[in-house]
Order: structure tokens, then C-alpha cells, then sequence
């Protein structure tokens, strides 16, 4: 920015200026100091300014007010004869510029500093408050620097009354107050103590707060009310629509940091927003109109309850936890964090209710797709959902709100906006009884996801595997914490696990058939398997007496995929299943008496049936013994009269190129490839070879399925 | 408004320079339904249903589907017909007369956190403290007496269902004279009001630091409202949205407004039906004798006391076929807009006129049964 001001500068250098009235004002950029960083400054250098002899004006102008504030900045030469002409021209540069353009926070600054030390004198320190006008922001810095010089009492009594008055007026304009904030304390303190009271624009600040927060103000104020502020006597009126005016040209980003995000409401848009999610503010009148005989003190000491707005560390919300003032909207805390934790333990039901409220309502107020016209809030929404997602990730639980919003909302979703938002929303969806959930949430996700691209499919596996794992989370937590469950869906563990087994078949049944859809797509297998590789191992990775197989559609599509890395992952499932299944089995030997959730022999049976078809392909070259049978005449029609070893480990398509590098690799002399050769021996250095490729999965369900006597 | 003949039908179907026409026809021979007075309702409602559903063709059928299953509206088999209501009676009568006449925009509101009714005349003070505030923003703000306005809560004694349900309240803004020589008072700026009629399914569901009132009405500028709607939503954590009435829940109102029994009829019931078309909507315009009505209504009409939904459509039907027969206009692939009768008048964009005073509570009971189901 600053470079860009030089060049400006430089080229404008030189022309004759002739016009003296300029429309734009440079003065936000001007720096006090040659060496001071402007990033504070907003400058105004990104608009065009078509003529640029004004700009050669306003540089004028600005050299000008450079050379003022640094006279007042220097202090009053005691010696000078023309002292009082130099002051009174550098107090009128000082005024006009102000008046037309207003000062840059630099300027402000240095000459609060002045007007407030008292060095030129009180009739000066007036002059000066009152054309304190500002270009853009104040910075907070200036006003406490202010605030100290009152201290010190170098300024007179109505020079403190016009600064309080110039604060109150200009107080939309400060950058920040958090420091100024901690202030009001010696306000009061001042306000009252220095006999200031009796000025009517300081009892009216009084009892203003006293209106307010009655507790803090402890002197007695007339009953009788007068006009303490009219608009008409406000000394910076003028000054201020002016400001404002300047400010509503450039773009509306910086605007809103200097005028509150009230004042940036757009027209005809939502009521109180600037922005979805209500601000943080403890200040709740309902609540503080039955505080009242708090002294001062108290209040300034915080021994009551602790405001928000001093919530900044983990260590705080633990100290005050049991008098931590709560947000007068509890929408806000979907953006803090640490109020996120205090909700995450909350009991009180109210907290949730206001929570579940607001979210649900603003929910179906912002979604776009209940909008016919209202898309260009589509960024807005995304970023509230995120919002939302960040939060659910956070607590580690979904919100019922959101549950409900999908209800009512998956009927009329596209499956395009937002979906990876809305996806995710699923995947946080609250435990409940499966079968309550589907007709109201899985059957409309069911046509979307039939009905749409293989990407789209994915994300969906992708969810609800997400969804599985955090039932799957919540349910072995509930578990431990008490032996017997006591949601209010599902009073017992078995009505618990039958609805993730009735989650888990439904996923099995969209899989198979949307293998059927996209032809057997890889792509889509990868997702599958993913899926199931969570609910291979439900028993032991959760402690949770459940495992559910997968259907026959998904695993013969495994086993027979093209793709060495689906059959390597079809593998590591079966080692896992089969894992799960024997520690189920030990426990049910243990324990002996027969319980709840003993596996019905289906369940082995199903797995040793997969089991059988396995090993018989990969290992044994006896594909297929059981329960099928196909007429030798078509295999020999199809060339594959020798199809029973056509599926080990070596021909299986999947590791075809493997056996062949394997081949090449160990003996590059051989004129041929003589993939028959591999057996005895070089079968287990050609095993060797493919775990050394990363067959991680098929080493897994080799060791633990069979045993290596039976080598072929 | 230009009232035209049932010969003239064909004309305006066919002519593409009519845009924008409204069309008022008055019903005064009787319905086809009433020519056949032995035969029972019951017979009379499968016959012509089935008459006009033989005419539909499949895509007309889905398209009446789709639209019953996406108005969310969970539908109750059966609603009462409104009736004059004891705690009704207890109703101041001017306040009462203040509420009826008027145009009100209809909100859902969520349950008001930590409100009390004991603090009524705080919350005059601080609202007017924040309208004050919000007024001038960016300058210091005058206190207490000095502002131009004043703000007023009061309650709404008796203007509740149940018992059980929580007591309405009004607030108004007024503004002052300036001249002390003239009515202190000034005149009313802003109203709006908050009431819960026959609310129990809310009620059951929140805990005792919550008041339910879930419907709000208000009259004034949209910016007063916004203003005011803020400071309760800061205030007492509640959350308004603009209440719609869809075309299903407009029609049930014709239905059940129509079935109420009034002594003389102050109004025409007439319909309001809009076809999306570009450039300009077209919108028909159907205005039937309260009378007429009432006979349509009495003969599709078996349940004492209550209204049903197969009544409700029924009725409708009889309305569609009615005015098909002589236009050769499908009414049902058009929307419906607004319904006008002698108890109340309510416009899909969520604007209410209630005008029969003896009706009142049953009016609201249904429009908060509406809000309930928006905030659940």
C-alpha cells in the first residue's frame, strides 16, 4: 500500500495545482512518521480517482496538516513572538481538514494527547476536542492514552466534560474496547467522585446505566428528566453523517468493522443479522432486573457471576463454571468453543431447549432449497452448516435439531447444494431406532442415491459409515458408563444392537444393488469394503456383541474384482471377521450360560461358507465344491476346461501381473514365463514376494486361515 | 370487477392477449349436489368424487399427490368447528374490537425464555430504551420520558383455550404529541400481540422457565416489527419467522370457517386462485354467496361438530367441478391464494383479518395450531 502511495505521489509531483476543491480525501494513508507501518490505515488509493489534480490538492492539504500536528505534537515555543499567529494557523489547517475530511487515527492520536495534556491551554484543548473528527476508525490506544492524561488532572473541568461527551458520540467508531471496557470502573469512579456528576450530559450517561444496571451506580440522581442529549445540540452531528457518508462508498467489508455489524443490516433482509449466528452477550436485562443491592465494588471485583465476554481459557471456564453467565441468545455458542464444553455437560434442560430452538428455526429459515429466488445466500448457508459440522465434530454428537431439519428437509433436496454439508449432517445423526429413522430419512436418501452418480454414491457410503462409527461410538461409551442401556429409544442392549444391525443390512442392501448399477465400478467396491471393514469389527474394537456379514453381492465381487488392492482389503475383512467371530466364540465358552447375544450358528456358518469359497479359490485350486455346478461343455466352450486353479493365487486376474513380475524379477534368464512353475517352494517365495508388495491384508488372512502344511 | 357470464368461458381460455383478468362469478343457481335432496351425503361425496376423478388424467393425480405430501402439515383426521368459547367471555370487549377489522402479518414464535408477566412495565421501558436506541444509532441516547414514543405491554386476560394456556399479551407503540395541548396519548404506530390457543402439544414439551406463546400477529411497519421481533429474540431467546399458509391449510380455513354458524353474514366468501404465468400472474377471482356456501357445506358435511379432511376436500371439489363446468378451468392445477369469508379473511403470504368476534378464539386456535407445527 505504502509503495503504491509513493508512486502516486511522485507522478503527481510537479503539476501545477489548481483546483482546491477535492471530493476525496487522502488523509487516511497520511503518517505521522516516515517509518510508520500503515497497515493500520485504510487507504483510499484502491478507488479511482480520475483527476488527479485533486489528489495534488488534497497532498497539499495533507502536508499541511502534517506540519500542524507536528507543531502541536512539539508543544508551544515559549520564546516565539508570532506564537499566537503560528498556533491559531495551524489550529484552523487543523479544523478545516477535520471538518472536510476527517483525521486518520494517527492524527487523532497525537492530538487527543495535546488537546487532553493541557499544554496549549483549555481554550485550545476545545478547539481541538471538537474538530476530532474522525476519517475512519480511533483507534482504541488513543482513547487510553486519553483516559490517562485525565488522571493526571493537567485539564480543566470542561475540557473532561467535552471528552466525555466527544466519547460518547464517537464511541460506534473505536476499533476496539475491550481495554476500554475495563475502563468503566474509573468512569464511574470519576464521573462521581470529581463533582463532574452535576454536568446534565454526564447524568445522563449516569443514569442511563443506572436504568440499566442499577447496581452499578450508587449516586443519587434528580428524578426530574430533561433532553440531556438532543441530536440538534450534538456538537459533531454534521460531522458524523459526513463520516458516515464517506465511509457507505467504499466496499461494505470495511465498513462493518467500523460501524458494528448492526448499521451493515442490508434492507429487506433478515432483522437483527449481520451474520446467521447471534453475537456472544451475557447482557441479559430479564435477568439482571432481579440483581439489584450489589455495590459498586462487587460488581467492578466480579464476585458475582463471570461474563462472557472475560471467558477466554479452558482454566477460567473451570474456576467459574458454577457462575458463568450464559449467553442472552445460546445460539452463540455454536462459535466458542469453550461455551461448547460447558454445553457438552450442561444438565440444565433449558440450555439445550434454548439451543434446540433457535437451531431448528434457523435451520428452516436459511435453508436455500425452501427459497425459490433466494440463492444468493447459498454461501451464507454452506458457512452456517460448517459451522454447525465444526461443532457436532467437537462435542462428538449430533444435534436433534439438525436430525429434524433433515426430516423435514431431505424430501425436497437436490443432492447437489451443500452436499457435502448435508452429508456429513447425516453421519451425525443422534442413535435411534433404525427402523423409526428410515422411512423419514434413509428411503428419501435411498432414491437420491440410486438415482444419482457413482460420486455421489460414494459420499453416501462414505457418511454412512461415519454414521456407524459414531453409533457405534456412542453406543460403547453408553455401555460402560451403565451396565444396562437407558436411552429413551431403545431400553434394552439388544434393541440397541438391532437397530445398528438393521443400519448395517441397509447399507448392505444399497451396495449390492448400486454394485448392480454401476457395474461392478472398483471405485464404488473401495467405499463398500470400507464400510465394511468398520462392521468386521464392531466386537472387539467396541465391546459390542454384534457382527454383521456382508451379503454375497459384495463379497463375490471382491473376491472376483480385477483390482489386487479390493482383493488384498477383502482379505484384511476376513482375517477380521474371523478374529471377532473366535473372541465371540471364547466368551460364550467362558461364560457358559447361554446369553442375550450368543451368535446364532448362521453367523458362522455364513462365514465359514465364505471361508470355504475362498481358501477353495485362492489356495486349494478347488473352487466353488458346494452349491454349484456348471456344465463342463461351457467351460470348455468358454476355453476354460482348467478353470480350478484359474483362480489361486497365481491366475486369480487380480495378481496375474504379480506372479509374472515375480517370475521375471527372480529369474530374469528364463526365455519364458512359466506361471505353472510356481509351486512348493517357490510358492512361498512367490508369497514372499507378494507381502513384500504390500499384501498386508492377504498375509493377515493366510496366518490366521491356514495352515501352511497344506501347501500345494 | 367485471362479472362474467358462464357462455363466455371458452372465449378467455382461448385468447392469448388476456394477461392479467379477474373474474367474479356469483353463485346463485344451486349446486348440483343439492338437486338430489334423498340421497344421503355420504352416497353423494364417493359419486362425485369418483365423477371427478374419472375426468383427471394420471399427471393431474400425481401432481394433487405430491402437493398433499409436501405441505408438511401432519394431517389430523378431524378439527373441531369453531364455537364460542367461555373463557372467551372474559375478554375485555375493546380490546377485543381493537384486535378484530384489522390486517395482521402472522409469526411463528419459539417458547420466550425467563419472560414474566410481572415485569411488564420493565419491558415497556426497555424496549422503548432500545427502539430509542436503535433509532439514533451511532448517537447518545435520551432516557426515560424524553423519547417520542411510548411503548405499552398489556395483558390479554382470558384470550386463551385452556387454562393451561399461558396469557396472551399486546404491545403498542404509540407516538406523543408534541404539542402538550393534545391528546396525551397519540396515535398507535406499531401493535403486535402474542397468544397460545388450545397450545398443549407445545406445552407438554418445555420446561417451566419457557412461556409458549407461539403465535404472534403484527400490525405496522415491517421495519417497527423488525426492530421489536429483534429485541425479544435478544431479550428472551426466542426466534420469529413469517408464518405462511399454504393453499392445503387455506382451504381446510375455507372449510371450517364456512361451517360456522353466524346469525347475518357481513361478507361475500369469495376465493383467490393464482396461475404461475409470465410476465404477469393471473389470478381468478371466485366470489360465492355466504349462503350458498354454507348450503354447499351442509351438504358434504356428516360429522356433527367437526370438520374432516375428506369433507375439506370434498368440498373443494364441488367448488373445482362446480366452476369447471362452466369455465372449463381446472381450479385444482391452480393455487390457492386467499380465502375471504364473514369470520375471518387469510392470505397465503401470512397475512389474517379476523372479522366475526364470536369466532375469534377458533381462529387463532388453528393458526396456532400452524405455528406449532412450524417451530416442532
Amino acid at each position: 500500500m505504502s509503495s503504491q502511495k509513493r508512486v502516486k505521489n511522485s507522478q503527481s509531483q510537479g503539476k501545477p495545482s489548481q483546483s482546491s476543491n477535492s471530493y476525496q480525501t487522502n488523509l487516511s494513508a497520511w503518517k505521522v512518521k516516515e517509518d510508520l507501518s500503515d497497515s493500520k490505515s485504510i487507504s483510499k488509493h484502491g478507488q479511482n480517482n480520475p483527476v488527479e489534480d485533486y489528489e495534488h490538492a488534497d497532498d497539499k492539504a495533507e502536508d499541511a496538516l502534517q506540519i500542524a500536528v507536528r507543531y502541536f505534537e512539539k508543544g508551544p515555543t515559549k520564546t516565539s513572538r508570532s506564537k499566537d499567529k503560528t498556533l491559531e494557523k495551524h489550529l484552523k489547517t487543523v479544523e478545516n481538514v477535520a471538518w472536510k475530511n476527517g483525521l486518520a487515527p494517527e492524527g487523532i492520536d497525537v492530538l487527543l494527547n495535546v488537546a487532553l495534556s493541557g499544554k496549549f491551554g483549555s481554550a485550545v484543548s476545545t478547539q481541538i476536542l471538537k474538530c476530532m473528527i474522525p476519517a475512519t476508525l480511533i483507534s482504541e490506544d488513543s482513547v487510553v492514552k486519553a483516559v490517562s492524561w485525565l488522571c493526571v488532572g493537567r485539564c480543566s473541568g470542561n475540557t473532561k466534560v467535552l471528552f466525555y461527551r466527544w466519547l460518547v458520540a464517537m464511541f460506534d467508531f473505536i476499533d476496539h474496547k475491550e481495554q476500554i471496557n475495563l475502563l468503566y470502573g474509573f468512569f464511574f469512579a470519576s464521573l462521581q467522585d470529581d463533582a463532574l456528576g452535576m454536568q446534565p450530559h454526564l447524568q445522563a450517561l449516569l443514569s442511563l446505566y443506572k436504568f440499566f444496571a442499577p447496581a452499578l451506580i450508587s449516586v443519587s440522581l434528580p428524578v426530574r428528566r430533561k433532553i440531556y442529549f438532543k441530536n440538534s445540540e450534538n456538537l459533531w452531528k454534521t460531522a458524523l453523517l459526513a463520516v458516515r457518508q464517506r465511509n457507505q462508498r467504499p466496499s461494505p467489508e470495511p465498513l462493518k468493522l467500523m460501524l458494528g455489524p448492526a448499521n451493515a443490516r442490508p434492507v429487506k433482509r433478515k432483522w437483527n443479522s449481520h451474520s446467521v449466528i447471534p453475537v456472544l452477550n451475557s447482557s441479559s436485562c430479564s435477568k439482571e432486573c432481579g440483581k439489584k443491592g450489589m455495590s459498586l465494588s462487587d460488581y467492578l471485583s466480579s464476585n458475582g457471576s463471570f461474563p462472557l465476554e472475560q471467558l477466554k481459557s479452558f482454566p477460567q471456564l473451570l474456576q467459574n463454571i458454577h457462575c458463568l453467565e450464559l449467553p442472552s441468545q445460546m445460539g452463540a455458542v455454536l462459535n466458542n468453543s469453550l461455551l461448547l464444553h460447558y454445553i457438552n455437560c450442561v444438565k440444565d434442560e433449558s440450555v439445550l431447549l434454548r439451543l434446540y430452538h433457535w437451531l431448528s428455526q434457523t435451520l428452516q429459515e436459511e435453508c436455500i432449497w425452501y427459497k425459490v429466488d433466494n440463492y444468493e445466500h447459498g454461501k451464507e448457508f454452506t458457512n452456517f452448516l460448517d459451522t454447525i459440522i465444526r461443532a457436532e465434530c467437537f462435542l462428538q454428537e449430533g444435534f436433534y435439531s439438525c436430525e429434524a431439519f433433515m426430516y423435514k428437509s431431505l424430501p425436497l433436496w437436490d443432492g447437489l447444494c451443500c452436499r457435502s454439508q448435508f452429508l456429513q449432517l447425516v453421519s451425525w445423526i443422534p442413535f435411534s431406532s433404525f427402523s423409526e429413522v428410515k422411512p423419514l430419512l434413509f428411503d428419501h436418501l435411498a432414491q437420491l442415491f440410486f438415482t444419482s452418480t457413482i460420486y455421489f454414491k460414494c459420499s453416501v457410503l462414505q457418511s454412512l459409515k461415519e454414521l456407524l462409527q459414531n453409533w457405534l461410538l456412542c453406543l460403547s461409551v453408553d455401555i460402560h458408563v451403565k451396565p444396562v442401556m437407558n436411552s429413551p429409544l431403545e431400553t434394552t442392549l439388544g434393541g440397541s444392537m438391532n437397530s445398528v444391525s438393521e443400519l448395517i443390512r441397509y447399507v448392505g442392501w444399497l451396495s449390492t444393488t448400486a454394485m448392480r448399477l454401476e457395474s461392478n465400478s472398483t471405485f464404488l467396491l473401495h467405499f463398500i469394503l470400507d464400510f465394511y471393514e468398520k462392521v468386521c469389527d464392531v466386537y472387539i474394537s467396541y465391546n459390542l456383541p454384534l457382527v454383521v456379514l456382508f451379503p454375497p453381492g459384495i463379497f463375490y465381487s471382491a473376491l472376483l474384482s480385477l483390482d489386487s488392492s479390493i482383493l488384498n482389503q477383502l482379505c484384511y475383512i476376513m482375517h477380521r471377521y474371523r478374529t471377532n467371530l473366535t473372541a465371540a466364540k471364547k466368551n460364550e465358552l467362558v461364560q457358559k450360560t447361554k446369553s442375550e447375544f450368543n451368535f446364532s450358528n448362521k453367523t458362522y456358518q455364513e462365514f465359514n461358507h465364505y471361508l470355504t469359497a475362498m481358501v477353495g479359490c485362492l489356495w486349494t485350486s478347488k473352487p466353488f465344491q458346494k452349491g454349484l455346478y456348471i456344465d463342463p461343455e461351457v467351460l470348455e466352450k468358454a476355453g476354460v476346461a482348467q478353470y480350478k486353479s484359474s483362480l489361486n493365487l497365481v491366475y486369480h486376474p487380480a495378481l496375474l501381473s504379480y506372479a509374472a513380475s515375480f517370475l521375471l524379477q527372480e529369474w530374469p534368464e528364463e526365455r519364458t514365463v512359466n506361471l505353472s512353475s510356481i509351486r512348493g517352494k517357490k510358492w512361498n517365495w512367490y508369497l514372499d514376494y507378494l507381502f513384500s508388495e504390500g499384501f498386508q491384508g492377504l498375509k493377515l488372512f493366510i496366518r490366521s486361515s491356514i495352515h501352511r502344511s497344506s501347501v500345494p | 370487477m367485471l362479472r362474467v357470464g358462464p357462455g363466455l368461458a371458452a372465449d378467455f381460455i382461448f385468447c392469448p392477449v388476456v394477461r392479467s383478468f379477474s373474474l367474479q362469478y356469483l353463485c346463485l343457481e344451486t349446486m348440483d349436489s343439492c338437486d338430489t335432496p334423498e340421497s344421503t351425503p355420504r352416497q353423494r361425496a364417493s359419486s362425485r368424487l369418483k365423477d371427478y376423478f374419472i375426468g383427471a388424467t394420471p399427471l393431474q393425480k400425481r401432481l394433487e399427490s405430491v402437493r398433499r405430501q409436501t405441505s408438511f402439515v401432519p394431517t389430523p383426521p378431524r378439527r373441531k368447528i369453531p364455537q364460542c368459547s367461555q373463557l372467551q367471555e372474559d375478554v375485555d370487549p375493546q380490546k377485543v374490537a381493537f384486535l378484530l377489522h384489522k390486517q395482521w402479518t402472522l409469526y411463528s414464535l419459539t417458547p420466550l425464555y425467563k419472560f414474566s408477566y410481572t415485569n411488564l412495565k420493565e419491558y415497556s421501558k426497555l424496549l422503548g430504551a432500545f427502539i430509542a436506541a436503535e433509532k439514533q444509532k451511532g448517537l447518545a441516547v435520551e432516557v426515560g420520558e424524553d423519547f417520542n414514543i411510548k411503548v405499552i405491554f398489556s395483558a390479554l386476560l382470558g384470550m386463551k383455550g385452556t387454562q393451561r394456556d399461558p396469557e396472551a399479551f399486546l404491545v403498542q407503540i404509540l407516538s406523543k404529541s408534541q404539542l402538550p395541548s393534545e391528546n396525551r396519548e397519540g396515535k398507535v404506530l406499531w401493535t403486535g400481540w402474542f397468544c397460545c390457543i388450545f397450545g398443549d402439544s407445545l406445552l407438554e414439551t418445555v420446561s417451566e422457565d419457557f412461556t409458549c406463546l407461539p403465535l404472534f400477529l403484527a400490525n405496522g411497519a415491517e421495519t417497527n416489527t423488525a426492530m421489536i421481533g429483534t429485541w425479544f429474540q435478544k431479550t428472551f431467546d426466542c426466534y420469529f419467522s413469517p408464518l405462511a399458509i399454504n393453499a392445503y391449510n387455506l382451504s381446510w380455513m375455507a372449510a371450517m370457517w364456512t361451517a360456522c354458524k353466524m346469525d347475518h353474514y357481513m361478507a361475500t366468501t369469495e376465493f383467490l386462485w393464482s396461475v404461475p404465468c409470465s410476465p404477469q400472474r393471473l389470478d381468478i377471482s371466485y366470489a360465492i354467496h355466504p349462503e350458498d356456501a354454507k348450503a354447499l357445506w351442509d351438504s358434504v358435511h356428516k360429522t356433527p361438530g367437526e370438520v374432516t379432511q375428506e369433507e375439506v376436500d370434498l368440498f373443494m371439489d364441488c367448488l373445482y367441478s362446480h366452476f369447471h363446468r362452466h369455465f372449463k378451468i381446472h381450479l385444482s392445477a391452480t393455487r390457492l391464494v386467499r380465502v375471504s369469508t364473514s369470520v375471518a379473511s387469510a392470505h397465503t403470504d401470512g397475512k389474517i383479518k379476523i372479522l366475526c368476534h364470536k369466532y375469534l378464539i377458533g381462529v387463532l386456535a388453528y393458526l396456532t395450531e400452524l405455528a406449532i407445527f412450524q417451530i416442532e
